[in-house]
């Protein structure tokens, strides 16, 4: 029996068509997901792909938050199952409440577009058991409103409950604070993070395929889960 | 009809890298003084029907829920007054 992982298109996502081909090179069923339908189609897993959901108007993801599709994904995510959501995603995972802080602009202001070296702080969530604690992964970063905050509090305690999944090593690019690149929830099924592991999955097309062990992870962490 | 503005600005902790873009080219255009400079959104809702405190208790959830991210962000509303409310209320 096939894993399906569901990727949902909202009006204005971008990623979608590669993190369905990331999730097929991985071994994965692919299903596409419409934003205007509750229905998940009986997938496994889900991913909120990268892109400019809604045009980004009223703030990244905002509106994507509160679409038909979301509802099913807020309330199956709060049930346990793995939802992955990259830049965009990221932003609507924020705005949903599944993840805590927010992500705002730049501090430098600029879009950047580069491939980003991140460290793996967190190898037991279900997207990142396929990589060891401390491994550093290129995958490509593309960005204007990337900046991760949260009061001291909440940073205190992802720090803490190993929440922080990935950190940017070196130069941190969007003035994230902690150098957080992406973090999990109490669970640790519900992942999100700014750069974009779905484009390096193919050295045709990526700097590396340090990216594909994202989805091998969720397939093994669903076939374990059977 | 009466319109509700809610005025909608990153809390003070908060980086605005806007403001400071706009704070830094002030004294190139000539303005001198200006210590800082914060950037927010002002969203004007025309409300349907009398703006009581039920009409502006929804408001706030509506801003609360959607228009602000809490976040990060913090807001106001307020009902303001136009021609055509004052005329409304004279006659």
């Amino acid at each position: 029996m096939t894993t399906r992982i569901g990727v949902v298109t909202f009006p204005g996502s971008l990623d979608d068509q590669d993190a369905l081909r990331a999730v097929r090179l991985a071994g994965g069923e692919p299903v596409s997901l419409w934003h205007r339908d509750k229905d998940l189609h009986q997938v496994d897993a889900v991913v909120l792909p990268g892109g400019f959901s809604y045009g980004d108007y009223l703030r990244c993801g905002a509106i994507a938050r509160f679409s038909p599709v979301m509802e099913t994904v807020i309330e199956q995510a709060r049930a346990g199952m793995p939802v992955l959501g990259i830049c965009n995603g990221f932003q609507v995972l924020c705005e949903s409440h599944l993840l805590p802080g927010a992500l705002t602009r730049n501090d430098h202001l600029h879009f950047i577009c580069r491939d980003q070296t991140l460290r793996v702080e967190n190898a037991t969530t279900a997207w990142t058991t396929d990589y060891s604690q401390g491994q550093e992964i290129t995958v490509p970063l593309k960005n204007g409103e990337g900046g991760y905050v949260a009061d001291w509090r909440t940073l205190d305690a992802l720090e803490a409950e190993g929440r922080v999944v990935f950190r940017y090593v070196g130069t941190n690019p969007n003035g994230s604070r902690r150098d957080i690149a992406g973090i999990s929830n109490e669970a640790g099924n519900v992942v999100g993070l700014m750069p974009h592991p779905e484009h390096a999955v193919e050295t045709l097309t990526g700097p590396t395929t340090d990216g594909l062990g994202f989805f091998t992870s969720a397939l093994k962490t669903l076939v374990d889960a059977r | 009809m009466a319109r509700v503005v809610v005025d909608v600005m990153l809390k003070p902790e908060i980086l605005d890298p806007q403001g400071q873009a706009v704070q830094r080219a002030l004294p190139r255009l000539g303005f001198e003084g200006i210590a800082d400079v914060r950037q927010g959104k002002r969203f004007e809702l025309e409300v349907e029907g009398p703006v009581d405190d039920a009409a502006l208790a929804r408001v706030h959830e509506l801003a609360e829920k959607f228009l602000a991210n809490t976040v990060i962000e913090d807001f106001t509303v307020r009902i303001e007054e136009t021609e055509q409310t004052e005329e409304a209320a004279a006659a």
